[in-house]
């Protein structure tokens, strides 16, 4: 692949993707919608395992707090202003995240798992057992938010391609964003800090400021994918920062291959369509039910098989490996 | 709150630690041992459960069933360890994360196929079904203090299992030198097998036993797992005696958050576990 | 010295004349000091009761068996570990139990025994990222790590200076154990330290790059405070203007080369200086 085409690849593909209403299909709209909402959350999580080396498993805390976020922020029956619950939930993800960061990266590896894990449990107790946010049953968020210039009203979200097109926009924001800052100063030192995270140190990095930095922003991105999977939904429930999400959005991440941006997005893809195909029961009948035993023999088998996702089936069968290509 | 009042939850609240560290117990060997993260590992406490319930229903005795159903762990805890577990000792602990991930997965619909998605009960033994009167109104039922000492018994069974037998020395070395053992040609590889299918077991056991006490639920394994997962971290990865103070303690604090401050009981254990991190982040009776 | 009309400085400036620094430097008060520095694991002592000064423009030479406590020392030095007792005075101020980010930052660089690089990098990106640690504006997240060219500059001229400059654009894991050794040094330079901590730098060098390297710290030893730890006593003798010798985490004699070499304690511990001289 000659380097001009990965640069406008991504182009290309987003230009694509923006025609897609023109398919006039509310199903596959709507899904293609989820599958873009998880790839903003898995990009947000590959940020941590893929190019900081910190592997949570609690990053559905962060995905889910925006969406009760916006359910708590917004009035029962009337619209809320995207303008300001946007940023207002985003903000409150990246606080929590501030938070739980300073407590979970005094860990290191096994340990880190486990607190990431114990911390979004925690989130989820508070939610699932208290009247905060509805309990068990969560809460209905009956008026999508309105964005609105003055009194012109710019996308009208109850309109699904519209909404679809937000999703896109931020997806792509998402993407550019991270392939900006880990292309930065800061991106190189993560980087540094997730293969040999003792000479950062003695280089003179204060490698936890780094990594808070990481996770506080690896926070706030999943927020975004949080808030509009809960306009999507229409519903929060504690179901949504529960750790079968926090292990699906890892699953998507390794699945696509870690550590590339591009393959976090394949990793949503593919995990949302085998969900969607495995679950089908016209195809699968009885057995749809339970696909979530296919679902989990997959997921044993990449993580036996396929270590470096797609990203690396792909690289494996289409050019030389990279260590070899590397020994000149 | 009166005496007897008291002495109630602080029974309540140490045979609740005390079941806890037969779970965590495996747990924290696995991880110190074999330097596993294992997700599923509340999985097996689920499948005791159900084994229990089923059994018993069969068999109409609790501990015929428990009798059938040890041995049954014992080997599934063989086989997962020789087919799954053994692939991934070298591996990232991300790909054991997304393999136990899988794994629980896969138990949760197995689970779901063959017993369904119902909550069910389990009856106390006929012989441990009695209360000992404290007061006039209040009374402790004797099968929790029964658990309480079968995992007394268990938990001395495992400190001498680990400080006193031969085997338990190769298990210390093994979490120390890994590579010493193998030179002094001892099968690491047995090891390995004994040791997870030991914590596999004493995990399903405590299901069984608590089968009675709490309903048999879908998501039993998942609750417990975390609880686990805080109880390591508050004792020290790989310290069994962290285990047990740990569970102690948060049993002990669950137990009397309940009752003195319902609100908040749920936050009580991460909260404590905050504080460890704060103060110690290797645990407290983890090497710094 | 004198330009611009001011008056003259009681300091040399920075790019100044070295040999003025040096005397200067040598004769002046030590930059790092330690006085009974002691790092105690558990019952064992490591490292007992040390003191010992750095001066600019001299090399310090620590020798001693293996396990006399010379890697527990440097890691005390660097914030590696934190010392049980005494204290490490750099230019005055205790540094003693800071982190050894904030040591490092204080101009304090080290190399390893063991290679400590980023094997998956470019021999360039080894030495920028370790560049990039002086920059006050590390946390740019927009503007491209490689568009700085001071920081281009300063990693191209560590690499310049340990003679790997030809190597950039090679992946680290890819070059040879000699070439690994001389990045490590490559990457300590490009943070630009004032003392220099060296573990053994020419551990597992062949004769020609252990010439090479010896030139070099010939060279830094100008303007910088070295310790180097060392076996290669042709190394040592060529290097050293002061030498330690360490028995059992215990400084057993300090001195110029000359005085230690004579030292009848030396000499008893190393049977007659054989074992000092062919260690």
């Amino acid at each position: 692949m000659n380097s001009r085409l990965t640069k406008f690849l991504p182009w290309l593909v987003v230009g694509l993707l923006a025609l897609f209403p023109l398919m006039e299909s509310t199903f596959y709209l709507q899904l293609l919608t989820k599958v873009l909402i998880m790839a903003i959350f898995a990009m947000s999580l590959d940020l941590l395992v893929g190019y900081t080396g910190l592997v949570s498993f609690g990053h559905a805390a962060y995905f889910g707090l925006a969406g009760y976020a916006l359910a708590l922020l917004a009035p029962k029956y009337e619209t809320v202003s995207l303008w300001w619950s946007f940023p207002a939930s985003i903000a409150i993800c990246a606080l929590f995240a501030l938070i739980t960061g300073m407590l979970v990266l005094r860990t290191r590896g096994i340990y880190f798992i486990m607190v990431t894990l114990a911390f979004a449990q925690m989130l989820f107790f508070v939610f699932h057992d208290t009247k905060l946010g509805g309990g068990s049953d969560g809460i209905y968020i009956y008026a999508k938010p309105t964005m609105k210039l003055g009194e012109m009203e710019l996308v009208n979200l109850e309109k699904l391609e519209q909404f679809y097109w937000l999703v896109l926009f931020l997806m792509a924001a998402t993407y550019m964003l991270l392939h900006r800052v880990l292309g930065s100063s800061f991106g190189r030192a993560l980087l540094g800090i997730k293969v040999n995270e003792h000479r950062m140190r003695a280089l003179g990095f204060p490698v936890f400021r780094y990594q808070l930095a990481s996770f506080t922003l690896s926070g706030a991105l999943a927020g975004i994918a949080g808030y509009l999977a809960a306009v999507q939904y229409g519903f929060v429930n504690p179901e949504i920062l529960s750790w079968h999400q926090s292990g699906a959005v890892l699953m998507m991440v390794i699945l696509g291959g870690m550590g590339t941006l591009h393959g976090a997005v394949i990793g949503a893809f593919a995990f949302v369509l085998l969900q969607e195909v495995l679950s089908n029961q016209a195809w699968f009948g009885i057995a749809a039910k339970h696909w979530q035993l296919a679902m989990g023999m997959l997921i044993m088998l990449v993580a036996l098989y396929l270590p470096q996702g797609l990203a690396g089936l792909m690289q494996r069968f289409g050019r030389k490996p990279v260590a070899e290509a590397a020994d000149d | 709150m009166d005496f007897a009042f008291f002495l109630i939850q602080l029974l309540n609240g140490l045979q609740y630690g005390l079941l806890l560290f037969l779970v965590a117990s495996g747990l924290t060997l696995v991880f110190g041992i074999m330097g596993i993260i294992n997700l599923a590992h509340g999985s097996f406490y689920m499948v005791g459960a159900y084994l229990a319930w089923s059994l018993s229903s069969m068999t109409d005795s609790l501990v015929a069933a428990i009798l059938l159903a040890v041995p049954l762990t014992v080997i599934l805890g063989m086989a997962l360890e020789r087919l799954l577990f053994r692939h991934l000792y070298q591996r990232d602990h991300l790909y054991q994360v997304l393999l136990t991930y899988g794994l629980i997965l896969v138990f949760e619909e197995l689970r779901s196929i063959i017993w369904g998605d119902d909550v069910h009960g389990v009856a106390v033994p006929a012989l441990l079904n009695a209360s000992i009167p404290l007061t006039d109104n209040l009374s402790y039922p004797v099968y929790r203090l029964a658990i309480s000492g079968v995992c007394m018994l268990l938990a001395a069974g495992l400190y001498f299992l680990i400080q006193k037998t031969r085997l338990g020395m190769m298990i210390r070395a093994g979490a120390s030198n890994r590579d010493m053992v193998q030179s002094l040609g001892i099968d690491i590889k047995l090891i390995y097998t004994l040791v997870f299918a030991l914590g596999v077991a004493l995990a399903a056991f405590a299901g069984m036993i608590n089968a009675p006490l709490s309903s048999v639920t879908p998501n039993m394994g998942s609750q417990v797992l975390i609880i686990c997962f805080v109880v390591v971290v508050i004792g020290g990865i790989g310290s069994v005696k962290g285990a047990m103070a740990a569970s102690l303690m948060i049993g002990l604090a669950e137990t009397f958050g309940q009752v003195l401050v319902p609100e908040v009981a749920g936050m009580i254990v991460y909260v404590l576990m905050a504080i460890v991190l704060v103060w110690r982040p290797e645990g407290l009776f983890g090497k710094a | 010295m004198i330009s611009n009309g001011l008056p003259p400085s009681p300091l040399p400036e920075q790019g100044g004349n070295l040999g003025s620094l040096r005397s200067q430097a040598v004769t002046g008060a030590p930059i790092l000091r330690t006085r009974g520095l002691t790092k105690r694991f558990g019952g064992l002592v490591a490292v007992s009761d040390v003191s010992l000064d750095l001066h600019v423009g001299e090399v310090h030479v620590v020798i001693g068996p293996n396990g006399a406590g010379k890697s527990t020392l440097t890691n005390l030095l660097s914030g590696d570990l934190p010392p049980t007792a005494g204290e490490v005075m750099l230019e005055g101020r205790d540094i003693a139990g800071l982190s050894s980010d904030q040591i490092s930052r204080m101009g304090v660089g080290r190399s390893y025994q063991k290679t400590n690089i980023f094997l998956p990098f470019t021999v360039f990106e080894n030495a920028r990222l370790a560049a990039q640690s002086r920059t006050p504006h590390a946390l740019r997240v927009f503007s491209q790590a490689e568009g700085y060219a001071e920081i281009n500059q300063r990693a191209q001229a560590a690499l310049a200076a340990a003679g790997l400059e030809h190597r950039a654009q090679r992946i680290a894991a890819t070059l040879s154990h000699g070439e690994q050794r001389q990045l490590e040094i490559a990457m300590c330079l490009a943070t630009q330290p004032r003392v220099l901590l060296l573990d053994e730098p020419l551990a597992g060098m062949g004769p020609h790059e252990s010439q090479r390297m010896v030139e070099l710290i010939k060279k830094l030893s100008a303007d910088h405070a070295i310790m180097l730890i060392e076996h290669d006593m042709d190394a040592v003798f060529a290097l050293a203007h002061r030498l330690t010798v360490m028995v059992n985490g215990e400084v057993l004699e300090s001195g110029t080369p000359a005085e230690v070499r004579s030292s009848p304690a030396v000499q008893l511990a190393y049977l007659g200086g054989e074992e000092l001289l062919h260690d």
